[in-house]
This record gives C-alpha cells, structure tokens and sequence, in this order.
C-alpha cells in the first residue's frame, strides 16, 4: 500500500475484505436455479424485499434496430450492496448501466432508481435523480482539457454554491481517499489507466452518492492497481454505505468482491445467486462461464455453415 | 428500379427525419434558461477558441482578396477610364458580398470542423456521457456556449474581413496604383448606404452564422462515435456548412435586392 493510501489503513482494516461479501449477504437469499425459473422467483424477491432494493428492473425490454438485447428482464438490487451483473461480452451489460442511468429508454418494462422509474421520467427529474448516482465509466470519461482536480470539482461547481475553499477541502477530501490528492495538477492525458480509473471514481463520489455503478472497473488493469480498485470498491461501499453495482467479466475479482451475482446472457438472467452458489451452480452456461470454458453451450465458432461445404465451395 | 424509387424515398425520409432532430436539438440547446455566473466563463472561453482563433485566417484571407480585388477592378476600369470608382467598387462587393460569403466559408473550415471534431471526440471517449450521469445536461454545457459564441463571431469576423479588405484594396489601388485618394474614399462614402448595403450584409453574417454553427454542433452532437463517424462529421460539417451558406447568399441577396 503506498504512502499517500495510508491514512485510510484504519479504514480498510475496519471491513475485513476476505469475510465481508459473504456476511453480509442477507439470510434467506434465493438459491441459484436454472433460467426458466429465474425470473419469476425473482419477482417473489422483489415484492419481499421492495423496501430495501435501491434498484428494481421489473419485465425490462430493450432492442437496438431489430436486435433483441434483452427480453422482459427482471431484477433488483439491494440497498447498501455490492451486486455484480456478470455476462459474455456483447451481452450489453453497459446498456443495462445506460437504462438505469436513463441514457438509453428501454421498449417495455419499467426501471425505478430511487423511487423513480427513469423510463418514464421527464428529463428535469431524470437529472435529479442522476445527481444520487454516480458512474465509473469504463474509459474514466475523465474531462480532457480539466486537470484532475478541477474534474473532481466539476458536479460540486455545477450543483452547489460551495464556496470555492470548501470545493477545495472536499476535492482534496475525495482524491486523498483514491490516493491521488499529489496528482490534483495533472492532466487526464498525463494519468496512467489505473490512475485515471481513480480519478473519475473520486469524481464519482464526489456529491456522495447513494449508488455507484461500475462499468467494467477490472478491466485492462495491472495486478496493483487492480487491487486497489477492488480494496476501494469495497470500502467505498462500506463506509459511505452506497448500493454499488459492478458490470464485469472478470470472474475471480468479481466474486472476491460482489455480495450477489446476477450472471446474464441472450437477454435474460441465467443464473443469480450468491457467490458461492453461482460458481457451484449445474447449469452448463454458467459454469462455462464461471470456469472460462472455450467451448460449451456458447460455441466456440461464430454460427455458419458446415466446414466440409464450406471448404469444397471454393473448388467449383 | 422499383427498389431504385424506394431507396430514393428512403433517403428523403432520412433527411427529414434528421433535420427534425437537428431542430429538437437546438431547441433544447437554448431554450432554457442559463445561469450567468457558470455560462458567462464557458462562453468567454469559446469566443476565445471559435472567434479570436480563427482571426488570422480571416485578417490574411481579408487582406488578399481586398488586393485582388483592386487590382482586378482597376485594369478593367482603366480601360473606361473609370479608375477613380475603384473604392465604390471595393467597398459594395466586399461588404455586400465577399466579405460575409468568404469569412462564412473560411469559418465553415476553421471553426466548424473544429467544433464537429471536438464533440465528436467528448461523444467518443464517453465524455458527454458522463457528463449526463453527474446530472449536468451537455446540451447546455457543451452545445449552448459553443452555439452562441459561434453566433457573436462570426458577424464580427465578417466585419473585421470587410474592413481589412477595405484597407488592402486601398493599399494596392491608392499607394500602388495611382488612384487618388480623395476620390477613393469619397466615392465609397457616397455610394455605399449603411442601412442597405452595410446592415444587409452583417444580416447575411448573422444568418451564415446561425445555420454553419448549428449544423457543426448538430453534426459533432449526432456523429457515430468512432474515428470513422468523427472524420465524417468533421467533412459533413464544411461540405454542408458551404453549400448552406452560398445557397441562402442567393435566397437572401433575391430578399434584399431582388426588387431593384
């Protein structure tokens, strides 16, 4: 851990990471089970536990042209959790974080962020309800002509009348707890991956957001700042008590990290449950993917036609 | 040939349909309105970066064709013996006409594709995305501040074109060529009409103004976020931005002096 991360030590020792997804899942969760029940026990879910889900996806529909990405999804997502939505790539677990995010209107469903369904939600309040959520996009989508601290300034600047030593305290606040308050005078161009990730997830929290959505956090990360983003996830969670959702394909740092998986693939969920569960889980998609199996019920070979044909075509 | 027709249909329906948008989107741009203590900084910082930037194009392209100008216009006046209505001459075709076309076109390819590509490029690198999460609206603190200081520059630049334009023809026909100074300037004041020919032609401006700023933003706002859609946007914006603006020269020259 390097100097500048600590004075957060106390911190991380206080959430102990090896025991921390596991207890604090609630008793009682479902167990995971095989696609064609999925849904709608997780409806049954979502009307018991409708208090504490911060997030409710409810018989989502959402088509790009005449592609069906997803097909009457639903799915919750508790409060004061770390949840992973897992799938393939091309699955459009980033278009999920879009719906949610209200950047994208799904075809049918709804999708209530806070008590707010942003499906239907008029622009002013789909604005409002976005200053309670924050985003780490998976480029950082840090401002390219702001240096990193005017970046992490930027939704104080736009939503309060902070005087200007008060945005100074809290910037440097939020960029100590990513560790980078020696970098506040670099350019996002002069950041390595790792490092510009911190900078817009300090951006992200910046307003103290009830949630925080991940979009592929792990992802082109070395080992040492991959953990860090894994340590800073889970504490972030923790202390400031955010719901979090993580978007990933990496499996081992997900399921280090997560408190409940969502595993989604051909627009639907196919295997939900804890952990522990999925990785155990009977269903041959899941376990192709939770063990990265190059072939299986996902084949390893793009759909076409019979390779003898195929080759012999050529010879007419 | 059936397919033919439809394909045509097709793309009628296309450019309605973005042209449609491309209003919605303006209207949205500006209908709301912004708050002066965070707009006022980010409209003086693209004044700075659409108009003052592009203003040694527009003060070497002006002086030039001012030069041009005179030189063309004295050999043919000359041969009527005529040289003295050079400034007449000089003066009502650059402010009338080069002066706000040129500058429309030269601001066409200097800041509107400047433009184009840098919201294309934010587009691209999820940057008006984020913006959009952290709750703050990239139509105003993005599009609105670069829409409006389009609209101031563009005007002045036209009027600081026609000035310089005035000032070289002047430096070739007085100081070069011979003509006498009094009778330049003198000609100039009597034939040109403020109202008609000097006001009609930064009427002209505001408009090249209006429709080259919107179609850049619009372009920069909608391109397909890959380097492909970027370059596209950027070529879009002064293939369409040209075209608009020797097309509504003519509509607005017909409204102005059809009737003379």
């Amino acid at each position: 851990m390097s100097e500048s991360f600590q004075p957060n030590q106390s911190l991380v020792s206080s959430v102990n990471l090896d025991n921390a997804p596991m207890s604090l899942v609630s008793e009682g969760r479902p167990q995971i089970r095989g696609a064609a029940a999925a849904e709608a026990s997780s409806l049954n879910q979502w009307v018991e536990a409708e208090a504490e889900n911060y997030v409710e996806i409810q018989n989502l529909s959402f088509q790009r042209g005449s592609r069906i990405i997803y097909d009457d999804l639903t799915m919750s997502f508790p409060k004061g959790k770390v949840t992973a939505v897992m799938g393939p790539s091309g699955t459009g677990k980033t278009t999920l974080l879009k719906l949610m995010g209200g950047q994208l209107q799904p075809t049918a469903g709804s999708i209530v962020v806070a008590g707010v369904d942003v499906a239907r939600a008029s622009r002013t309040e789909l604005f409002e309800v976005r200053k309670r959520m924050g985003m780490l996009f998976q480029s950082g989508a840090l401002f390219s002509d702001l240096s990193v601290y005017e970046n992490v300034a930027f939704p104080l600047r736009a939503h309060t009348d902070l005087p200007e030593d008060m945005i100074r305290d809290i910037v440097l606040m939020k960029l100590h707890s990513v560790g980078l308050r020696g970098a506040r005078d670099l350019m996002p161009s002069e950041l390595s991956g790792g490092m510009a990730r911190r900078a817009a997830l300090a951006r992200a929290i910046v307003l103290d957001p009830e949630m925080v959505m991940y979009d592929e956090p792990f992802t082109g990360q070395d080992p040492i700042s991959m953990s860090v983003l894994l340590q800073l996830i889970r504490l972030l969670n923790d202390t400031l008590e955010l719901t979090s959702i993580i978007v990933s394909h990496d499996v081992q740092e997900t399921v280090d990290i997560a408190d409940y998986l969502y595993i989604i693939a051909d627009g639907r969920v196919i295997g939900q449950g804890e952990p522990k569960e999925v990785m155990n889980s009977d269903s041959a998609l899941v376990q192709q993917f939770m063990l990265g199996l190059p072939d299986g019920p996902v084949p390893f070979h793009f759909p076409s036609q019979n390779y003898r044909d195929d080759i012999l075509e050529g010879r007419h | 040939m059936l397919r033919q027709i439809e394909s045509i249909g097709a793309r009628g329906l296309e450019v309605v349909e973005s042209i449609g948008r491309s209003t919605i989107f303006l209207y949205q741009s500006l209908a709301r309105v912004p708050r002066l203590r965070t707009s006022l900084p980010l409209l003086i910082q693209q004044l700075y970066s659409v108009g003052v930037l592009s203003l040694v194009i527009i003060v070497v392209a002006g002086f030039f064709i001012g030069m041009v100008l005179a030189l063309q216009g004295y050999s043919i006046l000359v041969r009527f013996g005529a040289e003295q209505a050079l400034g007449q001459m000089v003066a009502l075709s650059i402010v009338m006409e080069l002066g706000p076309v040129v500058s429309g076109l030269l601001f066409a390819g200097r800041a509107g594709s400047a433009l184009a590509a840098e919201i294309g490029l934010m587009k691209a690198t999820e940057q008006l995305a984020s913006m959009e999460m952290i709750g703050v609206d990239p139509l105003q603190q993005v599009i609105a501040p670069r829409f409006w200081a389009g609209l101031i520059s563009l005007p002045l630049l036209g009027m600081i074109f026609s000035a310089v334009g005035i000032l070289g023809s002047m430096l070739v026909g007085v100081d070069w060529l011979g003509v006498d100074s009094g009778s330049f300037w003198s000609n100039m004041q009597s034939a040109v009409d403020f109202h008609r020919d000097v006001l009609n032609g930064v009427i002209k401006s505001i408009a090249f103004a209006v429709v080259v700023t919107w179609i850049a933003v619009f372009q920069g706002y909608d391109c397909i976020p890959t380097s492909e859609g970027i370059s596209r946007a950027t070529t879009n914006t002064v293939v369409y931005g040209s075209l608009a603006i020797l097309g509504l020269d003519f509509v607005l020259t017909a409204l102005m002096f059809g009737d003379l």
